[in-house]
């Protein structure tokens, strides 16, 4: 089908939820009071603002994979290529992969890795 | 076209109410119990009946959210599982786009699942929400990485990214066959790494019951909340055709070298049903991991990752690309 089984596919998912989400509006009935909209944490009323400071480490983390995803970018037009290429391929990612283990275990080193 | 638009939406439902049910019913059967039986024949309407308990469920927005980002995470959710239907070889005559570049379009798409999950969580105004996603943000990026990894190996070997193409290079044996040890060794990665793309059990610190209530859908409700139930069920498929596809070769029969009679007879089994089984074997794989390891620590689950996971399946790219050099797959 090509390129525009996207939008289909696109176009079929907004369609069957907004459906869904409509269809479930005009067969419930609504109720309010006070304490409904509380946001849910074990029936106590809440402390503190929610978006609170979290942990460092989630955003280290993810700033350690922007590094290897783009590694992994990389890697794909490589892969395609390897049984043509022959020996040279192995030795270009090899040269390749060092450089990134270099890295990586300069991460380790410095303690990136560690949760605190 | 629009004909393919209703297929896949009626596929899709269809994946959703059979993969709840079977869920529940693994789950009956490995402790023991009956699971649902009451309604329909074996309990076969059971996920219909929810269903139709959640459409009569009142779909609520705390007070407090972001009330845009918080209706539009499910519709991203359910876009993203849809997306991801277009390049899978559903049988040998049977795929919605013979894309060239297939794995990475699956590898592309499948991570902006993670972004529909951190709008939730981040939208719902609910520190247990919050702290869901943040954990699954974490969790789902590291373990891309060594599926990434795991996937490009397969890649290495049949040297292309077409997933018809990958399909058709296992016509005379399976990968995960012709590929001895470090095949099997980057299979055993995939589905660790999928399972935990996928926050299951026991990779579901994003939802955490006994933590987190439900981490990142605790405030939805009825409609959005079944939509974000099917989107995760679809992953779990789609992730599960992706592994069938590239090592246990996708709806190729069961071929072994060059055993012409054998291989005819395989070949009178339809490819949908080759290409159903083994998608539904790995799914019950993953639904037996849930009932059989406890769940990880947060900073376990990323030690896993980073300091196993990852190095082993970059020295596994490196044996293997060795192996497709020197020819040594059958």
């Amino acid at each position: 089908m090509g390129a525009s089984s996207m939008i289909v596919l696109i176009i079929a998912a907004l369609t069957f939820s907004s459906i869904a989400i409509v269809v479930s509006k005009f067969v419930t009935k609504a109720t309010s009071n006070p304490q409904k909209g509380q946001p849910y944490e074990c029936g106590i009323p809440t402390t503190g603002k929610t978006w609170a400071q979290l942990n460092v480490g989630y955003y280290l983390f993810a700033l350690i994979f922007l590094i290897f995803d783009v590694e992994l970018v990389f890697l794909f037009p490589w892969a395609v290529v390897v049984k043509k290429v022959g020996w040279m391929a192995l030795v270009e990612i090899v040269i390749f992969f060092f450089i990134l283990f270099m890295g990586f275990l300069y991460a380790h080193k410095k303690g990136a890795l560690k949760w605190v | 076209m629009v004909i393919a638009g209703i297929a896949v939406i009626t596929l899709f439902a269809l994946l959703g109410l059979v993969l709840v049910l079977m869920e529940r019913r693994v789950a009956a059967w490995i402790q023991i119990r009956l699971g649902p039986n009451r309604v329909g024949p074996g309990g076969m309407l059971q996920s219909l009946a929810d269903t139709l308990k959640l459409l009569v469920k009142e779909g609520m927005t705390p007070d407090g959210a972001d009330k845009f980002l918080f209706n539009l995470a499910p519709f991203i959710a359910m876009m993203v599982a849809m997306l991801l239907m277009a390049p899978i070889a559903f049988a040998s005559d049977f795929q919605l786009w013979n894309l060239n570049i297939g794995v990475l379009y699956v590898t592309a798409i499948s991570s902006l699942m993670v972004i529909s999950i951190l709008m939730a969580g981040w939208a719902s105004n609910n520190k247990y929400s919050l702290m869901g996603a943040m954990r699954s943000g974490a969790q789902i990026v590291s373990y891309e990485l060594s599926a990434g990894l795991s996937i490009m190996s397969i890649v290495v070997l049949s040297g292309s990214l077409n997933l018809n193409e990958i399909i058709l290079s296992q016509a005379d044996g399976w990968w995960i066959f012709k590929g001895h040890i470090p095949v099997v060794i980057a299979f055993i990665i995939f589905i660790i790494a999928v399972t935990a793309e996928t926050n299951r059990a026991p990779f579901d610190l994003a939802e955490a019951e006994s933590e987190l209530t439900a981490g990142f859908h605790t405030e939805y409700s009825g409609m959005k909340f079944a939509l974000f139930f099917l989107a995760e069920y679809i992953n779990v498929f789609i992730v599960c055709a992706i592994g069938a596809t590239l090592f246990l070769g996708g709806w190729m029969p069961f071929h072994i070298g060059h055993w012409q009679a054998f291989n005819h007879v395989m070949d009178f089994i339809p490819s949908s049903i080759w290409f159903f089984g083994k998608t539904f074997f790995l799914i019950f794989l993953i639904m037996w991991f849930r009932w059989t390891f406890p769940r990880l620590r947060i900073d376990q689950l990323l030690d896993l990752e980073w300091k196993y996971l990852l190095p082993i399946s970059m020295f596994n790219v490196l044996l293997i690309t060795l192996m497709a050099i020197l020819g040594w797959h059958f």
